[in-house]
């Protein structure tokens, strides 16, 4: 049911960050589709690659708005102070009581939760000795992907450095 | 109140001087605990690469480009990704027994990255945003 409302709220997010005229709004929107995407994965009980989406997300959110605006962002102080401290007290309000709530839900420290089907656990273990049975499977039984992986991300950085040089370098000799 | 230094405003700053240490250190926590919880190579040099980014963007880009320039950047990334091919090469061919590898691994991939993804961003940011200044 929760996965249903997070993909709504991604589509209606998606069809916002078309849509709307202003550049930065569109950035926060796009931004609101990864956030949805990293609680999906987190409801699918994926928590590896939500630590990566979220992170590569906002990495993706600062490069995007130093790229759409060359200054920094314009301080409104004049007028409208009552709806901006008291949005500020809601949601602060919002964020703590929903602490609250997730801190309660945590196991209790030392005893994590291990459901996991315990075999494939187990010999993970024993064979790679990594606890993390995702990074066991990444990193171990399937290092030649991750050897891929990475060659695909080094030489993106490297095409794009090499792109973005300074252009006039040869002309000013 | 506008302060003459590049970089942004003074809470910004004293902000930034307070929070930068304590992301590098959840970024460090990430890479060394891949094998352990959720995490790994990727995410935690993402996170690195996050707070050199705030560093600059808070005090100015000349703070850390003096330190790590570009050619410096790609030097380093390129020695993460050589450093990985060169211990699965050894594993895979058997010179390194009974050793676990994937903290290594992590280690390795995440000076890549983080490397990397910091270049990259002063290749996509700094760069635009200096030729649109001129």
């Amino acid at each position: 049911m929760e996965i249903h409302l997070i993909l709504i709220f991604m589509i209606l997010a998606a069809i916002m960050a078309v849509e709307i005229k202003d550049l930065i709004s569109s950035v926060i929107a796009l931004s609101a589709v990864g956030l949805g995407l990293s609680l999906a994965f987190l409801l699918l009980k994926a928590p590896n690659l939500a630590v990566t989406q979220l992170v590569v997300e906002i990495l993706l959110v600062v490069v995007l708005i130093r790229g759409t605006i060359n200054k920094d962002l314009p301080l409104v102080i004049d007028g409208r102070w009552f709806f901006n401290t008291s949005m500020t007290i809601l949601f602060i309000g919002i964020f703590l009581l929903l602490g609250y709530f997730t801190l309660r839900q945590l196991p209790v420290f030392g005893e994590p939760q291990m459901r996991v089907s315990s075999g494939y656990l187990t010999r993970s273990l024993c064979e790679t000795g990594s606890a993390n049975v995702v990074t066991a499977i990444t990193l171990n039984y399937r290092l030649i992907d991750a050897l891929g992986e990475a060659a695909v991300l080094f030489v993106a950085i490297l095409g794009v450095s090499a792109i973005s040089r300074r252009i006039g370098k040869v002309n000013e000799k | 109140m506008k302060s003459n230094t590049p970089g942004m405003t003074i809470i910004v700053k004293i902000v930034t001087r307070l929070t930068v240490g304590l992301i590098l250190l959840y970024g460090f926590y990430i890479v060394l605990h891949g094998h352990i919880g959720p995490g790994g190579g990727f995410a935690g040099g993402v996170i690195i690469a996050l707070a050199m980014i705030h560093l600059m963007l808070a005090y100015g880009k000349d703070t850390v480009t003096k330190k790590v320039g570009r050619r410096r950047g790609i030097m380093i990334s390129s020695a993460g990704a050589i450093l990985f091919l060169l211990l699965i090469a050894l594993s895979a061919n058997g010179f390194i027994k009974g050793v676990n590898l994937i903290p290594f691994y992590d280690i390795f991939i995440s000076i890549m990255v983080g490397a990397g993804l910091f270049t990259l961003f002063l290749a996509l940011v700094i760069l635009i945003t200096e030729r649109e200044g001129e």
